[in-house]
């Protein structure tokens, strides 16, 4: 089912969901939604699965233009979307008719954006996935991002009953400074005292070189002991790894499996999504937690996860 | 050399949901056959909340399930196997794989450079490269990237100071005393020697790529009308 005609692509557009697992060893990053978290609730507020693909859409949206009548819902960074030149509400489902044309403003907030439609985007699975791997050329549309005269397929599934709204006090606020928690290592052991405590009292910037690959980050420098380089290993997203110059690179979706840098820290699964909508110039500051209040902060997060999946759609 | 083998496995968090298992820090086959060796045990084992796992140079990366397991439990888990594994004295099979390779001009931009700074011919370089057999001791960095070693220090050659924005599908790379395939186009630093019409990697094959960790490889040199053919015929 033809669901819309790419008129404009945006900055950055791509089908994806939450992304292809148990390739890592075969040198396929994880790749999948940026902020899961946003994903998912768009997913949910038109009663598809946490799973089914979507749009990411980054700081600047696409126009886009319905082939057939719809349930939408947009969610992620503020991007004052508009359904033929009428703004519409983000975070509820929306209805679209055949004809209508879908687009949005300037991103106010946050980096990435998500639209969600009944059903789910229908492209190929790829390895178990749908999410786009760029540098792979495989997944989404042709392994690419979306550009102009692109037909995005949808599933379909029989309309929703109801229309859902995202109760306001669960709908993320992002800030300009974000505050990211960190389980320290695996290999903390090669940094000094001093380079800790740099690494978690200093305010790093998110540098231009910032996208679903990775964030590089620009601030205090970082003291190693002897040495930046290891005997390559594993990399996932959230790792923090600092090469020689001493600045920080966070490892995000897209990334590299595999990389050569100590890693001084990793992300807490629940603020890898928090992350993902940093954009150029954000401050982030890191803060060191246990493994056990990491699980805390985890189990929280399920929570609401699934409390959302009780209030939201369930058709 | 003997007591290296009793450096103990170190048991590192990372993150809330992996685990990293180190064994040591260098690049050899005995310490890559440890990491392969657990790789392979807990496939075999399936323990509970065990999600994926990630064989590389030397160590291995365990990513689990928070929901059905923690940090503590598995790390007992897993050290009850590699305790097993000494005593084991586990042999994993290895296959023999070889790639064909035309070496230099427009397919290995760098085998000029390689040559001239061992004060080698050419020939000689492909000659050195080509007759040894390389261990496959992980897939890294991009789908289906083979880190191979060692090549000879008579050819050992560090990587270009600015990587290049595009290496072509197929270029054979040396890097240091690794060699590697780009199996897809990617950025790349390492310095291109020849290029092999061989497909290493493919979404829809499962597994996805040619080799594994493991494996045995070789290089064998090929004319520039082999590889038009072999180009042709796949």
């Amino acid at each position: 089912m033809k669901v819309f005609q790419v008129l404009k692509p945006g900055f950055f557009t791509t089908v994806q969901d939450l992304g292809r697992f148990d390739y890592l060893r075969y040198g396929i990053p994880i790749c999948g939604a940026m902020d899961s978290f946003s994903f998912i609730v768009a997913n949910l507020l038109v009663g598809n699965h946490s799973n089914d693909a979507g749009l990411e859409m980054t700081l600047i949206g696409p126009e886009l233009q319905a082939l057939s009548e719809a349930q939408i819902a947009i969610t992620g960074g503020t991007i004052s979307p508009r359904i033929n030149e009428r703004d519409v509400p983000m975070w509820q489902t929306l209805s679209i008719q055949e004809d209508d044309v879908l687009s949005f403003g300037k991103m106010e907030s946050g980096c990435r954006a998500y639209l969600s439609v009944r059903g789910g985007v229908n492209t190929p699975l790829v390895l178990g996935s749908r999410s786009t791997y760029v540098r792979g050329g495989f997944g989404g549309i042709d392994g690419r991002q979306v550009k102009s005269g692109d037909v995005v397929e949808g599933f379909g599934a029989s309309p929703l009953m109801t229309e859902y709204v995202m109760p306001g006090e669960f709908v993320p606020q992002f800030m300009r400074n974000v505050k990211v928690r960190v389980i320290l290592g695996p290999q903390a052991d090669m940094f000094t005292e001093m380079g800790m405590e740099t690494f978690l009292s200093s305010a790093y910037k998110v540098t231009l070189e910032a996208d679903r690959m990775g964030y590089r980050l620009d601030g205090p420098e970082i003291e190693h002991k002897t040495r930046a380089d290891i005997v390559s290993d594993a990399l996932f997203p959230g790792s923090v790894q600092v090469p020689k110059n001493g600045k920080p690179i966070v490892i995000m979706r897209d990334a590299q499996t595999t990389g050569g840098y100590a890693k001084i820290a990793v992300v807490i699964t629940a603020d890898v999504s928090v992350l993902g909508q940093a954009r150029p110039n954000d401050i982030v500051e890191f803060v060191k937690v246990t493994m056990h209040q990491a699980q805390e902060k985890l189990f929280e997060y399920r929570k609401l996860l699934e409390s959302l999946e009780r209030i939201l759609a369930k058709e | 050399m003997k007591n290296e083998t009793s450096i103990p496995a170190r048991y590192l968090p990372f993150g809330d949901s992996a685990l990293l298992v180190e064994f040591g820090n260098t690049i050899d086959p005995e310490t890559n056959q440890k990491v392969i060796s657990l790789d392979r045990m807990i496939q075999k084992t399936k323990i509970e909340g065990v999600e994926e796992l990630v064989p590389t140079y030397r160590s291995l990366l365990i990513r689990y399930n928070p929901l059905k397991t923690d940090y503590e439990t598995l790390v007992s888990h897993v050290k009850t196997l590699e305790n097993t594994l000494k005593k084991a004295k586990l042999k994993t099979e290895s296959r023999n794989i070889v790639i064909p390779v035309v070496y230099g001009g427009e397919y290995g931009p760098d085998l000029e450079y390689v040559a001239e700074r061992h004060g080698l011919t050419r020939e000689k370089v492909v000659e050195l490269h080509s007759e040894r057999q390389y261990r496959v001791y992980m897939i890294g960095f991009v789908a289906g990237f083979p880190y191979l070693g060692e090549v000879t220090d008579e050819i050992s050659t560090p990587r270009l100071e600015t990587p290049r924005l595009r290496v072509p599908a197929g270029s054979v790379g040396i890097a240091e005393k690794q060699t590697g395939v780009y199996p897809c186009e990617a950025p790349g630093g390492w310095r291109i020697i020849g290029k092999t019409p061989l497909k290493l990697f493919n979404p829809s094959w499962q597994p996805p790529t040619l080799l594994k960790p493991g494996d045995a490889v070789r290089f064998k040199p090929i004319s520039e009308t082999e590889f038009k053919v072999l180009v042709g015929g796949q």
